[in-house]
C-alpha cells in the first residue's frame, strides 16, 4: 500500500487521450518541497543522526549515571552484540513467524474480498471495514484484551484444563507462542490490505485464460494469480516485518511475553528510558535498523522489483 | 461434498473475521463491567463507567491530550505533506530520488529507532520532553504517509483540467485554487484522517518523547501493570464505534453510489 | 449571435489569422515540430491532418501556449505571442478528452473563461452559449451525468463562448460513434461559418479533415509534406507519404523517357506510363508517378483506345465487394500489384479471382511525385505509435537521468 504508492516514479505524465505531458521545472517546486523536506531533515535525518553519535559516546569519568560525552567507543557495539544476540534473533525469528502467519493468514482474506465479492460491492465494502476496525481500538488494549483472554485463571483457559484438552499446569501467557500471536494478530490488517490492493486490480480473464490454456485451478493460482499478486505480497510483508521486529508491547511482561521473550525493541527502551544507557540504546537502535535494511534490501532484489524507490 | 469446495472460502473468511473483532468485544463488553480497581474479572453488567467516565484519575486529560496532539500533528502534517506531493507529482526537480528515498525511510524505520533517535536529539539539544515533543515528533512520521495519501490523489488528476484552466484565461493561482485545490481535497481528507488515527493512537514514539506528559495510549500502558480502569476501556469503545461509524458511512455510501451507477 | 461585451484583452470580433515562422520544437531525444512554417487566413477552416506522433498535437500546444517553441515565432493577427503564456492568448482549445472541470456544474463550466477575464453578465452569455450547442436544459448538471456526445457540445461551447481570435481542436470527434461524429462535423462547420472564427482542426481522420476544412496541410515527422484545398491534395498529390496517407495510390518508380513538349513518360518493364508535365514536379531522371485506384479500369479484353496507358495481361489476385464498389488487388507482371476500384455499375466489367484482365487508365488522370517511396514495409503496416511510444520512453530515461 505505502510501497506501491511510490511505485510509478515517471517523469512523465500521460493523459487520458495518450499525448504524454513532461512535467513543468519551475522554482515554485522548490517552494514546495522546502518546508516539508526541511521538517523531515531537521526531525528525521538528524535524530538519526545523533543516534550514531550518541552510539560512539563514553560514560564521564566520574559521572552520574545518564552522563555521556562525545568519543569514538566503537567498542560499545561489540558489547551490545554480545550482551544481547539472543534478543537480536529472538527478535527476527519471531517477526519472521508473525510475517510468515500473517501470510497465510491474510491472504485468503485478501482473496476473498478483493476477487470473490467483487460484484457485491456493499458486501466488499463491510468486510475492509471489518477488516481495519481492530484499528480503531488502541493495539495496547488489543494486546491487554489477549491477556486476559488467555490468562491461566481466565475462563479458556479453565475451560481447555477442565476439559483436559491440555494439561492443569499449563500456560500460554508468557511464552513465545503468545507472542508471536499476539504479533500476527496485530498485524494481519498490515498484510491484508495491500494483498487486497494488489488482487482487487486482478484482471480476472488472466485466470480464464489460464483454464482455458488447460491449467488446473491450483496451477492457475500459484503460476498466475500469486505471481500478479507480488506487489502486495511484497508490500504486506514488508509492512509486517519491519514494525513486527521492533515491536515491544507483545513481548513485554505487562502484556504477552516474560522475561524470557524479550525482545530488541524491549532492550533499547529499557536501556533508554531505564537503565539511561543511551549509548547502549543507540547502537543497537542502529544496528536493528542496519539489519531491517539489509534484509529488506536483498528480499526486494531478489523479488525483482527494484521499482519500490 | 462438491458444494463445500465453493463455500469453504467463505466459511473461513468469517471466522478470521470473527477471530479479528474477539478483542474488540472483550474490551468493548468489558467496558460495561462493574469492576473496582482492576478490570479484569467479569463481576456484573453496569452503565457505570459510561456515566462516570472521567472519575478515574487523569482518564480524561489523557484523552484530552491525545485529540490536541492529533488535531495540531495532522494540520502540520497534512499541510507539509499535501505541497510535496504536488511538487512531486506535477513538478521536475533535481535530486528527486533523494527526496523519494527521505520520505520513504521513516516509513521503513521501526518505531524504537525513531523514538530514540528523537528523544537522544531532544536531550543533547536541551530541549525539556512535553506534549510539543510529542506533537514535533508525531508530524514526522505523519508526512510521509499523507504525501503518499495524497500523491495517488494528485496521479489520478487529468493534467488537461490544469491546462483547460490555462487555456480558459486562469492565472497559474487560480488555475491551482479552482480547478487542482478543490479536485484534492478527497484525497487530503483521506491523508488528514490516516494522520489523525496514527496520531491519536500512536504510543512507541510517544512514550519516548513524552516526559512526564500523558496521551491515551500512554496512559494504558503504564496502567497495564496494575490494572486498566473500566473507564479506559469505555473511551475506547466510545472512539471506535464513532470511528466506525465515520467509515461504514463513506465506504457504504461510495458502495451504494457505485451501485446506482453500474445500474443506471 | 455571441457579443462580447466589453473583452478586457480586447479580442478581435472575428477571427484573426495565425502565422508560424521556422517553428521547432525539440524534445531531448527528439525533434517533434521540424523548422515549420504555416499561414492560416483569418475566418478559414484550417486542417491539420497526419498520423500519430507526426507533431500535430504538439503544433497545436504550441499555438495554444501549453509549450514553448525552441525555436521559431508564432504570430496571431499580426502580433508575436511567442513568449506570451496561455493565458494571456486569444486562443481556446477544445481538448481531446474534453477536459470538463467534473466539480463544475457545466453551466460554470461555460461561464469559467468568461469570469476569469471579469466580463460582465457572464451567466447570459454561458447561456447563449449553451443554446447554441443545445444543452441549455442541462445547465446544472455535472460534466459526469453527460453523454460523451454531450460533453464534446460543452466543450466546445466552452471554447467557442469566448469568442477567441483563434478556435483549436485536437482531435474532438475521436471518441464519438459515426452517426453523431457526422452530426458534430456539420454543427462544427455551422458554428464556424456563423460566429466566423478562425478554426485550426488537428486529426488523423482524413475523410473527417477532407470534408469539413478549407485548407488541408499533411503533416509528417514534424514537417509538413503538402498543404492546400483538400481536392488539390488528393488528386495532385507532392509526395509518396501524401499519395498513400490520404487516400490510396498506385505508385510506379521508373526512368524518363520520351518527352514532348506538354507531357513526359516513365518506362518500366517495357510500358510506357505517360504523365502531363503540368501534373509532374520532376522531369527527369527517376520518377515515380502514381494512378488513384478509382481512375483505374478494369477490363476482361484488352481495350483498344490508344489514348489510354494500358497494363496487362494481369491475373486477379483478389475481388472484394463492397457494396457501392469492389476492390480488385491485380497482379501484373514487370510491376507491383495494381490496386482497383471499380464502381459496380453494369456498364464496368467484372472479374473473379484468377482472372486475366487487363486495367487501363486516362494519362490525365496520373500525377507525378518530387519523391520515391520509402522501401517495401512488409506485411504489416509500420506501427507508428509504438515509434514513438519508445522514442518518448527514451527521453522519459534521459530526463531522469538528467535530473538525478
Amino acid at each position: 500500500m505505502a510501497f506501491g504508492a511510490f511505485q510509478s516514479n515517471a517523469s512523465t505524465a500521460a493523459q487520458p487521450s495518450g499525448a504524454l505531458v513532461t512535467q513543468r521545472k519551475s522554482p515554485i517546486a522548490l517552494l514546495l518541497l522546502l518546508p516539508g523536506v526541511l521538517y523531515l531533515i531537521l526531525f528525521f535525518l538528524t535524530p538519526l543522526l545523533s543516534l550514531v553519535l550518541t552510539s560512539f559516546q563514553a560514560p564521564v569519568p566520574g559521572g552520574f549515571a545518564g552522563d555521556y560525552e562525545t568519543a569514538f567507543q566503537w567498542q560499545n557495539y561489540t558489547v551490545v552484540l554480545e550482551t544481547y544476540w539472543p534478543h537480536i534473533s529472538r527478535s527476527f525469528v519471531y517477526a519472521l513467524l508473525a510475517t510468515v502467519f500473517a501470510l497465510m493468514i491474510g491472504y485468503p482474506i485478501a482473496y476473498v474480498i478483493g476477487v470473490k465479492l467483487r460484484e457485491y460491492p456493499l458486501w466488499q465494502a463491510l468486510a475492509l471495514v471489518l477488516v481495519i476496525a481492530p484499528f480503531f481500538i488502541s493495539f495496547l488494549l488489543r494486546t491487554i484484551a489477549w491477556k486476559q483472554i488467555f490468562a491461566d485463571e481466565g475462563i479458556l483457559m479453565s475451560a481447555l484444563k477442565g476439559l483436559q484438552v491440555i494439561p492443569p499446569d499449563a500456560y500460554f501467557t508468557g511464552t513465545p507462542a503468545a507472542v508471536i500471536f499476539g504479533l500476527t494478530y496485530n498485524f494481519i490488517p498490515f498484510m491484508t490490505l495491500p494483498i487486497y490492493t494488489s488482487l482487487e486490480k486482478l484482471d480476472l480473464r488472466y485466470l480464464e485464460a489460464g483454464g482455458d490454456l488447460y491449467a488446473h485451478p491450483a496451477t492457475v493460482f500459484w503460476k498466475i494469480t500469486i505471481p500478479l499478486s507480488l506487489p502486495g505480497i511484497l508490500s504486506g510483508t514488508l509492512l509486517t516485518f519491519i514494525p513486527a521486529a521492533g515491536d515491544y508491547i507483545n513481548a513485554s511482561r505487562d502484556f504477552l511475553g516474560s522475561t524470557d521473550t524479550q525482545m530488541i525493541g524491549n532492550v533499547i527502551e529499557a536501556n533508554f528510558l531505564i537503565l539511561q544507557n543511551f549509548p547502549a540504546a543507540a547502537a543497537l537502535s542502529l544496528l536493528l535498523m542496519a539489519a531491517i535494511l539489509v534484509l529488506v534490501t536483498a528480499y526486494v532484489k531478489r523479488s525483482g522489483t527494484d521499482e519500490l524507490l | 461434498m462438491r458444494g463445500f469446495g465453493k463455500y469453504a472460502l467463505y466459511v473461513y473468511a468469517v471466522i478470521t473475521f470473527s477471530f479479528l473483532l474477539i478483542p474488540i468485544a472483550y474490551t468493548v463488553g468489558f467496558s460495561f463491567n462493574d469492576a473496582r480497581r482492576t478490570n479484569i474479572i467479569w463481576r456484573g453488567f453496569t452503565f457505570e463507567n459510561w456515566v462516570t467516565v472521567c472519575d478515574a484519575p487523569n482518564v480524561c486529560e489523557a484523552l484530552g491530550n491525545s485529540i490536541l496532539v492529533a488535531v495540531v500533528a495532522t494540520a502540520l502534517a497534512t499541510t507539509l505533506g499535501t505541497m510535496i506531493a504536488i511538487a512531486l507529482v506535477r513538478y521536475r526537480f533535481r535530486f528527486r530520488s533523494a527526496t523519494t528515498l527521505l520520505l520513504f525511510l521513516p516509513m521503513a524505520t521501526p518505531e524504537v529507532v525513531l523514538g530514540a533517535g528523537l528523544a537522544a536529539q531532544f536531550l543533547t539539544a536541551g530541549v525539556e520532553k512535553g506534549l510539543v515533543t510529542v506533537i514535533l515528533a508525531h508530524t514526522m512520521f505523519c508526512v510521509s504517509f499523507v504525501v503518499v495519501t495524497v500523491r495517488a490523489r494528485v496521479a489520478t488528476l487529468d493534467p488537461a483540467l490544469e491546462e483547460a484552466g490555462r487555456d480558459l484565461y486562469a492565472s497559474p493561482a487560480q488555475v491551482f485554487w479552482r480547478i487542482t485545490f478543490p479536485l484534492l481535497i478527497p484525497g487530503i481528507v483521506a491523508a488528514a484522517l490516516l494522520s489523525f488515527a496514527l496520531s491519536f493512537d500512536d504510543f512507541i514514539i510517544t512514550n519516548f518523547n513524552a516526559g512526564a506528559a500523558m496521551t491515551f495510549p500512554r496512559y494504558i500502558y503504564t496502567a497495564a501493570a496494575r490494572g486498566i480502569p473500566a473507564q479506559a476501556n469505555v473511551i475506547a469503545s466510545a472512539v471506535f464505534f464513532f470511528a466506525i461509524a465515520l467509515v461504514l458511512m463513506s465506504q457504504v455510501g461510495g458502495a451504494l453510489r457505485r451501485r446506482k451507477l453500474a445500474r443506471t | 449571435m455571441l457579443e462580447a461585451s466589453a473583452p478586457v484583452r480586447g479580442f478581435a470580433d472575428a477571427g484573426a489569422d495565425l502565422s508560424l515562422v521556422n517553428v521547432s520544437k525539440r524534445f531531448p531525444g527528439f525533434t517533434a515540430v521540424d523548422d515549420l512554417s504555416l499561414e492560416i487566413p483569418a475566418g478559414s477552416f484550417f486542417a491539420l491532418l497526419g498520423p500519430s506522433g507526426c507533431g500535430k498535437t504538439t503544433t497545436l500546444r504550441l499555438v495554444a501556449g501549453l509549450e514553448e517553441p525552441t525555436a521559431g515565432s508564432i504570430l496571431i493577427g499580426g502580433k508575436d505571442v511567442t513568449l506570451a503564456k496561455s493565458h494571456q492568448r486569444p486562443v481556446n482549445t477544445v481538448f481531446q478528452s474534453y477536459a470538463l472541470f467534473p466539480h463544475m456544474s457545466i453551466m460554470e463550466n461555460v461561464a469559467f473563461g468568461l469570469r476569469r477575464r471579469r466580463i460582465d453578465n457572464a451567466d447570459t452569455l454561458a447561456r447563449e452559449a449553451l443554446d447554441l450547442v443545445e444543452l441549455a436544459h442541462l445547465a446544472h448538471r455535472k460534466p459526469s451525468q453527460l453523454s460523451g456526445g454531450q460533453q464534446q457540445r460543452v466543450a466546445l461551447a466552452r471554447a467557442v463562448v469566448n469568442r477567441p481570435a483563434l478556435l483549436l481542436l485536437d482531435e474532438p470527434l475521436g471518441a464519438l460513434d459515426l452517426k453523431l461524429r457526422r452530426q458534430m462535423q456539420l454543427e462544427l462547420k455551422e458554428i464556424q461559418s456563423e460566429v466566423g472564427l478562425t478554426f485550426l482542426h488537428v486529426t488523423h481522420d482524413q475523410e473527417e479533415a477532407m470534408t469539413m476544412a478549407d485548407t488541408v496541410a499533411v503533416m509528417n515527422q514534424g514537417r509538413i509534406e503538402q498543404m492546400g484545398a483538400p481536392v488539390e491534395l488528393y488528386e495532385l498529390p507532392k509526395t509518396a507519404f501524401v499519395a498513400t496517407f490520404l487516400g490510396q495510390s498506385n505508385l510506379f518508380t521508373g526512368k524518363v523517357g520520351n518527352s514532348t513538349s506538354d507531357t513526359m513518360t516513365i518506362s518500366a518493364a517495357g510500358v510506357g506510363i505517360t504523365v502531363p508535365l503540368s501534373r509532374a514536379h520532376v522531369h527527369r531522371g527517376t520518377v515515380t508517378v502514381g494512378i488513384r485506384p478509382e481512375k483505374v479500369a478494369l477490363h476482361r479484353h484488352k481495350p483498344a483506345d490508344g489514348n489510354r496507358t494500358v497494363l496487362g495481361p494481369g491475373r486477379v489476385l483478389d475481388a472484394s465487394f463492397s457494396g457501392v464498389s469492389t476492390q480488385y488487388l491485380v497482379a501484373v507482371p514487370g510491376y507491383a500489384d495494381v490496386t482497383v476500384f471499380s464502381q459496380n455499375t453494369s456498364e464496368s466489367d467484372s472479374a473473379r479471382n484468377g482472372d486475366e484482365v487487363y486495367v487501363s487508365w486516362s494519362p490525365d488522370h496520373a500525377f507525378g511525385l518530387s519523391d520515391h517511396p520509402v522501401g517495401d514495409s512488409g506485411k504489416f503496416a509500420a506501427d507508428t505509435d509504438t515509434g514513438s511510444l519508445a522514442v518518448a520512453e527514451r527521453e522519459r530515461l534521459e530526463a531522469e537521468l538528467e535530473e538525478s
